[in-house]
């Protein structure tokens, strides 16, 4: 059992599941935004605090299976200093990533790599993909259609 | 008593292992594997006897008929239906209740009437009865459970009105294993002049079923729940609620005459199974049917009772697990439970990485789940095949698990 679960649920993973250092809620956010695995039943919400075109502070609420949580936390800490622009890319690579294609090098995804383990267990991708799409969201809503029709 | 080793030499699939694991399949509620004899049976109709039926004048066409009618024959006896004419084969118990729910209340119920259900309801008995209030403006009903998963039967004298049309519920809960008093509530509910629909895709399969003693009008349930082929369900209602019907789809074998602006319909049961039936699959259905005889289904329920009695003293005793639904006397082979601080679906992964298959989710009860207060539950379904020792191993598996999630890690900077 070990060596399989240790692929999907390394450790870096189950500690952000534990000790998430990003949830909670940010009352001054200028993107709330949520969503939900209907299906499983993870929900999150995602707090953006942006500032000058850049992510300045996340925090996120949620509850969902380990996947889901973990990546949420990880993807809230990685994008804190991140440009919108930057944010969109981060989350092309990863759904690239999730689809089994190579991305473009210079994407930094630090923490976030832990999570291709996933794509050996098809049914959890979604648990993974939940966060991103769910920014990605956010940053559609914020910046408008037309800004967000250029990444479709 | 049944003899699950002698049982297992019957399929095929439980000799199978899963991530070198030997699979334990513990997700019966969902679809039971199939025998050798319900396979084989599908094999020879492709290989011996295919042809369309009803119509055809030929020799395998005649053999096909005989044969498919022949299971609705045995698929009365099964129910205790007093004839096989209150059968209509389906696709699947949720087909059967969305003929109900359109063919017959479409034509009887009425804005400002009632039709009653309960919160343990399965998505399939709840969402085609929202479809007819919304299309009639009709009112939803619902009896309550008790903290424990019981229906709250004390609910039922301000429930059931004189504006009660219909009363639609779940014989045994595919969440709670609880099984309800249908009995009971059939009878009160005629007091009312309400009509009585059972779902018994989690009771038929599992304990025996008499239509006539359980006193309701209409019973539906699933095929591939009960070691049948998928694609196959069972509606019976009595004759005089089928001849009250409408058709539900319209085509080929349910017409009696046709001119261009007008048809006449066939008679029940035909009526109501328009265009060429799943007929391979009833057919191999008819196999799935005379092992459950064989076995005896109160054979079937007392092992059913008598795993799930020993899974629920054993999950007990493990640290942290939460059980859903009763935990004595009759029951289903149904056991939901969740692990404290993991979502099932974790523990779903990590149980299939041991080659133990359970459920993991809301099993289509999205408000049975609010109600007991849950996102999701993981959930053990027995059948015939499974044994004491798989019970074991589910348990060693959890363990596992709780290791597995519970072991210390690093702190992030």
């Amino acid at each position: 059992m070990i060596e399989q679960l240790d692929e999907l649920y390394r450790e870096v993973i189950l500690d952000h599941f534990k000790h998430s250092t990003h949830s909670g809620e940010l009352p001054n956010a200028q993107i709330k935004v949520e969503g939900a695995n209907p299906l499983c039943g993870d929900e999150l919400t995602f707090f953006l605090r942006v500032d000058g075109g850049r992510i300045r502070q996340v925090r996120f609420l949620g509850k969902g299976c380990a996947i889901s949580q973990a990546a949420a936390s990880m993807l809230a800490g990685h994008l804190e200093g991140k440009t919108l622009e930057e944010t969109r890319r981060l989350a092309d690579a990863m759904k690239a990533l999730m689809r089994g294609e190579a991305i473009d090098d210079s994407v930094d995804l630090g923490d976030l790599e832990a999570l291709t383990g996933v794509r050996k267990f098809p049914v959890r991708v979604k648990c993974a993909a939940l966060s991103w799409n769910i920014v990605e969201q956010g940053l559609n809503d914020y910046e408008g259609p037309a800004r967000s029709s250029t990444h479709a | 008593m049944l003899d699950p080793q002698r049982i297992r030499d019957d399929f095929p699939i439980l000799s199978r292992r899963v991530h070198g694991k030997p699979l334990v399949y513990l997700d019966n509620a969902a679809t039971t594997q199939k025998p050798r004899q319900v396979i084989d049976a599908l094999t020879r109709y492709y290989t011996t006897s295919n042809a369309n039926i009803h119509r055809g004048i030929h020799t395998l066409a005649e053999e096909a008929t005989a044969a498919y009618e022949a299971v609705r024959e045995q698929t009365a006896r099964f129910l205790h239906a007093p004839s096989a004419r209150g059968i209509v084969f389906t696709r699947n118990a949720t087909e059967a209740i969305n003929l109900l729910a359109h063919a017959w209340g479409r034509a009887h119920v009425r804005r400002g009437d009632q039709i009653l259900l309960s919160t343990m309801e399965h998505h399939s008995n709840l969402i085609p009865w929202q479809l007819l209030a919304k299309a009639t403006g009709a009112e939803l009903a619902f009896i309550d459970v008790t903290d424990e998963g019981r229906l709250r039967i004390d609910q039922l004298d301000r429930l059931l009105t004189p504006r009660t049309k219909v009363v639609a519920l779940a014989h045994v809960s595919n969440v709670l294993g609880t099984i309800n008093p249908v009995e009971e509530i059939a009878q009160r509910a005629h007091e009312r002049g309400a009509l009585v629909i059972i779902d018994a895709a989690q009771s038929a399969p599992h304990m025996p079923v008499d239509v006539q003693r359980l006193g309701c009008d209409a019973l539906v349930f699933s095929a591939h729940k009960m070691l049948g082929p998928t694609g196959v369900g069972v509606l019976w209602a009595r004759e005089v609620v089928l001849e009250s019907m409408e058709p539900f789809l319209g085509g080929g074998e349910m017409i009696s005459t046709v001119e261009l602006r007008s048809a006449t319909w066939n008679e029940i049961p035909w009526k109501f199974e328009a265009g060429t039936p799943n007929i391979a699959d009833v057919i191999a259905f008819g196999e799935a049917l005379a092992y459950l005889t064989r076995l005896g289904l109160d054979a079937v329920h007392a092992h059913e009772q008598r795993l799930s009695v020993y899974a629920i003293e054993r999950l007990r005793q493990l640290e942290g697990v939460t059980l859903y639904g009763p935990t004595t006397g009759p029951r289903g082979g149904v056991v939901s439970f969740n692990l404290q601080g993991l979502h099932p679906h974790d523990v779903g992964t990590a149980l299939d990485a041991e080659g133990v298959a359970i459920r993991a989710g809301h099993h289509c009860a999205k408000p049975l789940m609010r109600r007991l207060g849950v996102a999701a539950t993981a959930r053990a379904s027995f059948y015939i095949y499974n044994t004491l020792e798989e019970v074991d191993w589910l348990v060693e598996a959890l363990q596992a698990t709780q290791a597995f999630f519970n072991k210390p890690v690093r702190v992030h900077d």
